[in-house]
């Protein structure tokens, strides 16, 4: 046997070798604490199976029919009967999937339409869809800032910003969550003749706050060469008049260069995008890895999202009572004496903090034993390095659902020692 | 004290408040071993460090910082 032989058989038997260390190694302290949490008997927050979805807001949850509260399926669209018939008739007339980068054979008539769509939704000229969400940040932050320009971002932003910057070769420069004056001083000490990309979010999905964009703006107004960028991922489809977003809200339109944004949220699909009026958006379709080089969105998933995104330009009623549900849970919640994440109700995120892990899913578990489902944060996700139920609102949550969700609230909370 | 003392005692100062096991500091002291910070105290006391000697240390930099030594140099070079 050659020596290489052998060392390749060593390499492939860890089992036999007591505490061998391998590449899994590190995960140890992950793994040894999940499982101290498991062995004290919770359900493992992180292993849901929705086994029947009868609605955007009920579930069947081991056999049990529960309230969905953490989907971001804040407009219902997902069992839209409009969306669902494009959907169907698109797997009918196109087939399952496109097989297909966009550059190459994946750009079918679908994927025209549906941004087409974006550009009308958002009244910019130009429209990109990606396959995820994740991939849109990914893709046009990387590809925006390349060598010697700078990235300047909010501390809480999102992983995939977070990942946007690594996967490029910019320098990257963080302020503290939602501080103007930390913005301000940050670029004030960047080279001024250097290119900046400001990557701001319009709510901030851990604790559902909003960004205070037009006293951002006018900080990056006062420096040089910034463009902005504004992920709108948790704001579109339900703040501004046309359901922009967060940035049309607060009517800094005019100084927004890209809005990024989803179709795994308010659409109600899966997917991606970035809009934008630069008149060289266009070459980005040549230039974007995250764009090129992966298979586009099967040409069903497209329908459903252009069908969804032109109802959710004329859905002023749904959107009246997603904030009315927000509004209530949130007063409701305060009431019963749980901490918030804002003091006020600013999104249709609602996030409850606890003390600790264990207060948290045992929370968790006792809502879900009630019949509703929440989502659970723990770090490094959240930003406060504390663990959170994070609540998500639907336009389709009747207000006798919200009644349901309170009295859950009030019961698991007093099960648990949560509240008083 | 040469520039780079000066430089280290400030540094030091800056991470008396965060030194919440009062670990002795040297040059060869790690933040993430030593101090045990978290991702989170590293941001603010980045963020402390930063306005107190009017320089920005990106987060490439940062990534390539994990010593009191080493962050005392990066100093030193962006003041320089």
């Amino acid at each position: 046997m050659s020596l290489a032989a052998q060392t390749a058989n060593d390499a492939q038997t860890p089992a036999e070798v007591p505490q061998a260390r391998d590449l899994f190694s590190k995960f140890d302290p992950l793994i040894a604490e999940r499982e101290a949490l498991m062995a004290t008997g919770v359900r493992d927050p992180f292993a849901i199976v929705m086994d029947e979805v009868k609605s955007p807001t009920l579930a069947v949850i081991k056999g049990k029919d529960t309230i969905l509260l953490g989907t971001y399926n804040y407009m219902g669209m997902t069992f839209d009967p409009d969306v669902i018939a494009a959907g169907k008739q698109a797997l009918d007339d196109f087939g399952a999937g496109t097989t297909g980068s966009r550059v190459l054979n994946g750009t079918y008539q679908g994927h025209k339409q549906v941004e087409a769509a974006l550009r009308e939704f958002y009244g910019m000229d130009h429209a990109m869809v990606f396959s995820t969400g994740y991939q849109a940040n990914l893709g046009i932050i990387s590809t925006l800032a390349g060598k010697g320009d700078y990235i300047v971002l909010d501390a809480d932003s999102h992983a995939s910003i977070y990942d946007g910057c690594f996967l490029g070769n910019a320098e990257i420069v963080r302020f503290r969550h939602n501080s103007v004056e930390d913005l301000d001083k940050r670029l004030g000490r960047l080279p001024a003749d250097a290119q900046k990309l400001v990557v701001l979010e319009g709510v901030y999905s851990m604790l559902g706050d909003i960004a205070p964009l037009p006293d951002m703006v006018a900080a990056i107004r006062k420096h040089a060469n910034c463009m902005i960028l504004v992920d709108e991922a948790h704001g579109m489809g339900f703040f501004g008049p046309n359901g922009r977003g967060v940035y049309e809200e607060q009517g800094v339109e005019a100084d927004v260069d890209f809005v990024v944004g989803t179709f795994s949220k308010s659409v109600g699909t899966v997917g991606g995008f970035c809009v934008s009026n630069h008149p060289k958006f266009d070459v980005m379709r040549l230039v974007c890895r995250p764009y090129v080089f992966t298979a586009s969105l099967p040409p069903s998933v497209v329908a459903t999202a252009a069908t969804s995104i032109r109802k959710l330009m004329h859905a002023q009623d749904k959107r009246a009572h997603l904030w009315e549900n927000s509004r209530r849970l949130h007063g409701a919640l305060k009431a019963l004496g749980f901490t918030l994440g804002t003091d006020t109700p600013q999104s249709a995120i609602i996030s409850v903090i606890l003390t600790d892990q264990t207060q948290a899913v045992a929370m968790w578990q006792a809502l879900l034993e009630l019949g509703l489902y929440v989502n659970m944060a723990r770090p490094p996700a959240t930003p406060t390095g504390t663990f959170l139920l994070r609540c998500s609102l639907c336009a389709e949550h009747s207000s006798d659902q919200v009644t349901q969700i309170i009295a859950m609230f009030k019961a698991a909370g007093k099960a648990t020692g949560a509240i008083a | 004290m040469t520039d780079r003392q000066t430089i280290f005692a400030q540094v030091a100062e800056q991470i008396a408040p965060f030194n919440k096991k009062g670990v002795a500091l040297n040059e060869g002291t790690t933040f993430a071993g030593d101090l045990e910070w978290d991702s989170l105290t590293v941001m603010d006391f980045v963020a402390a460090i930063e306005d107190d000697f009017d320089i920005l240390i990106t987060m490439n930099m940062q990534a390539e910082i994990e010593t009191v030594g080493q962050l005392v140099d990066a100093i030193v070079k962006l003041k320089g």
